[in-house]
């Protein structure tokens, strides 16, 4: 699907060089010897990399997460980082899916105002958390940029890291949430298999994939701080998948040597009203190979896990690699001060539904704690705004 | 301040003669320890057995909830080295240096100045703006800086207290990688020279030491050592000794192979 009118092209290879590398993977090609090499290497190249993340790498998982532990080590100690996500609207004007606030799911929408919002920060706040994750559905209408500058500008008040994680905008207007507080912008890519892309995505602005895909470039040029990447696992081949995310960050990072680079690792989810959509199964081996993979070529990375991942299995990759982890999380709109206290909210207008169902549902002090418990330092903030 | 090359002395090799000065502080221990990459918990006891009387803390880690709050973790009696670790310009650091005046961690800043998020190598240039700005401003300067002597000199006319050369890429526990141009700086520079990143283990620490270093400050390799508190202890112990043997003088070192018993020029005194 062509840019829309309003969509900004910019000048850049990073798409074409990352499309012809995924292009060129065949995972089957490489052999036990090639994941050998890649082990004894102290720097992990693409072709490396290509190694790791194909299946003649799946019997070396456990010499994979040594050296991963390794690199993690070297680059972040026992540092583990802790946010919160904090919807504040699921309004969305695309058709995806397999997602639960697509456009046409019969589900309870809401967008926060100011005051519902303030509230929502202020409760999170109070449980500890240092650095928040803002995220809207996809809708520039009903949650315009303006409103997430707004929402920006509330949520450096009470807490000294914002993240975005809303549907991808042109340069000035990151720039512009820039200068509301935002400090980084994390965006899925969903599947880097465009022709995949296109039979997932039906209707929408979102459908446009190559303007999804030069988001985080937007953002650097507008001055973020640092910016996220994923794929969506189990919407496409996973290896191929992982290989493009890990590339699209490597190349930006080349680019933009400032700029800070983090990689997310979803696995699809089931939503409330799930639809006739039949996800690829990527395991949880799987999953701890393509973030051992990660580690290992990019060791400076923020690598995050989410609530979608089991409690058991976040202690045990944070131990590997994961740096950085959600905590106290609720995907839903407004029903933090549900979650966190004893509050009932009778209201039933007042609380919109969540986007999908978490896993792990430990509060910030649990995961806190667990992480102190296998010997890490949880981080809950280690920035300034400057 | 310390002259750190020529000036040594027979009594100086007794250690109570022999201290560091920084910033009107007179340190015994050669040691500066990190504290960014493990449990505050452990801080105290690592300065304990470490012997560290400086303990660098990143500004950005002292966080306004007291639970949180690194510097409630450091022992008493310790001086502080406040760092500007996320500053990417001059600017940037000489502002988060004056909120680490405000937040009360006194005059000492470490600046670090970074433009690349992969190696984290320090940027010598704005380092350069950033440590004549804030010497002006009183602080004792202590810039964190790739070995490059002109950029030394330029950092000594800015009125650094001490310069302080990486050895390897922060974090890589690789050891003196940069040793040859470590050397040249302590030969040149007339201002104590503190190894700074990359020091992996208590070997390559005292080897610092021995080359006439001022001091070695350590982090990765203490926070992810299987014992914390004893692996500080280990480098406490290797940075005396390898003060202990420069200030003692090293025996001749041959570059390679062994001496020939009869000198090539020996057919000159035949008669």
């Amino acid at each position: 699907m062509a840019y829309l009118p309003q969509m900004e092209q910019i000048e850049s290879d990073v798409m074409a060089r990352v499309l012809e590398e995924m292009h060129n993977y065949d995972a089957g090609r490489y052999t036990e010897s090639d994941v050998m090499a890649a082990l004894r290497k102290p720097s992990c190249s693409i072709e490396n990399l290509k190694a790791l993340l194909s299946s003649a790498a799946t019997p070396y998982l456990e010499a994979m997460a040594k050296r991963a532990h390794d690199e993690t080590q070297k680059h972040f100690g026992n540092t583990v980082y802790l946010f919160t996500p904090l919807y504040i609207a699921n309004y969305c004007e695309n058709h995806c899916v397999y997602c639960g606030f697509n456009a046409t799911n019969k589900i309870r929408r809401l967008r926060l105002n100011k005051e519902q919002m303030e509230r929502e920060m202020q409760i999170i706040a109070e449980s500890g958390i240092e650095e928040v994750l803002l995220l809207t559905g996809e809708s520039p209408t009903a949650s315009d940029v303006a409103y997430i500058g707004e929402a920006c500008q509330l949520a450096r008040r009470y807490f000294r890291m914002v993240g975005l994680e809303i549907y991808p905008v042109n340069t000035e207007e990151y720039r512009y949430l820039r200068e509301c507080g935002a400090d980084y912008v994390t965006v899925f890519q969903e599947t880097y298999d465009s022709d995949l892309y296109e039979t997932l995505h039906l209707r929408g602005p979102k459908r446009v994939w190559p303007y999804r895909f030069e988001a985080q470039e937007r953002a650097l040029m507008g001055g973020m701080r640092g910016v996220g990447f994923s794929a969506l696992f189990g919407l496409g081949d996973f290896r191929r998948d992982a290989l493009a995310t890990a590339l699209h960050a490597y190349f930006l990072q080349q680019k933009y040597p400032h700029g800070e680079v983090s990689l997310s690792c979803p696995r699809i989810r089931p939503t409330a009203t799930d639809q006739h959509f039949a996800s690829q199964n990527v395991s949880e081996k799987d999953l701890c190979q393509i973030i051992c993979a990660y580690r290992i070529f990019m060791p400076y990375a923020g690598i995050t896990v989410s609530t979608r991942e089991s409690a058991t299995f976040r202690r045990g990759i944070v131990k590997i690699a994961a740096t950085k982890l959600s905590a106290g999380v609720s995907t839903g709109i407004g029903d933090h001060e549900e979650k966190y206290t004893d509050a009932v909210i009778e209201d039933a207008n007042a609380v919109g539904d969540a986007q999908f169902e978490i896993s792990d549902s430990r509060s910030l002090q649990e995961v806190y704690d667990d992480l102190s418990v296998d010997g890490l330092q949880p981080v809950l903030n280690d920035y300034l705004y400057v | 301040m310390e002259k750190t090359g020529s000036n040594r002395t027979n009594n100086q090799v007794l250690s109570t003669e022999d201290f560091l000065e920084i910033g009107g502080h007179r340190l015994q221990s050669r040691f500066i320890l990190g504290s960014g990459k493990y449990s505050p918990n452990l801080i105290e006891a690592a300065v304990h057995q470490g012997g560290a009387e400086m303990v660098t803390v990143a500004v950005r880690r002292a966080n306004t909830k007291d639970s949180e709050n690194i510097m409630n973790y450091i022992p008493d009696g310790v001086i502080l080295l406040p760092n500007t670790s996320g500053a990417r310009d001059a600017r940037e650091a000489v502002r988060i240096a004056r909120l680490a005046r405000e937040l009360g961690c006194g005059d000492f800043i470490k600046i670090e100045i970074m433009k690349d998020s992969k190696y984290l190598l320090p940027d010598n240039a704005e380092t350069v703006k950033a440590t004549e700005v804030l010497a002006q401003e009183g602080f004792v300067v202590m810039p964190y800086m790739y070995p490059d002597l002109y950029i030394a000199r330029d950092l000594v006319s800015a009125g650094a207290a001490t310069i302080m050369p990486l050895a390897a890429p922060i974090g890589s526990n690789r050891g003196l990688v940069t040793g040859e141009f470590i050397q040249i700086l302590v030969e040149e520079i007339d201002l104590p020279v503190i190894v700074d990143a990359g020091i992996g283990s208590p070997s390559q620490a005292c080897e610092a030491m021995e080359m006439g270093c001022a001091a070695v400050m350590a982090n990765t390799a203490i926070a992810t050592a299987g014992h914390i508190a004893t692996m500080a202890s280990a480098f406490g112990k290797a940075i005396a000794a390898g003060r202990q043997a420069y200030l003692s003088g090293l025996g001749r070192v041959l570059q390679r192979g062994a001496c020939a018993s009869d000198p090539l020029t020996g057919f000159l005194y035949n008669d």
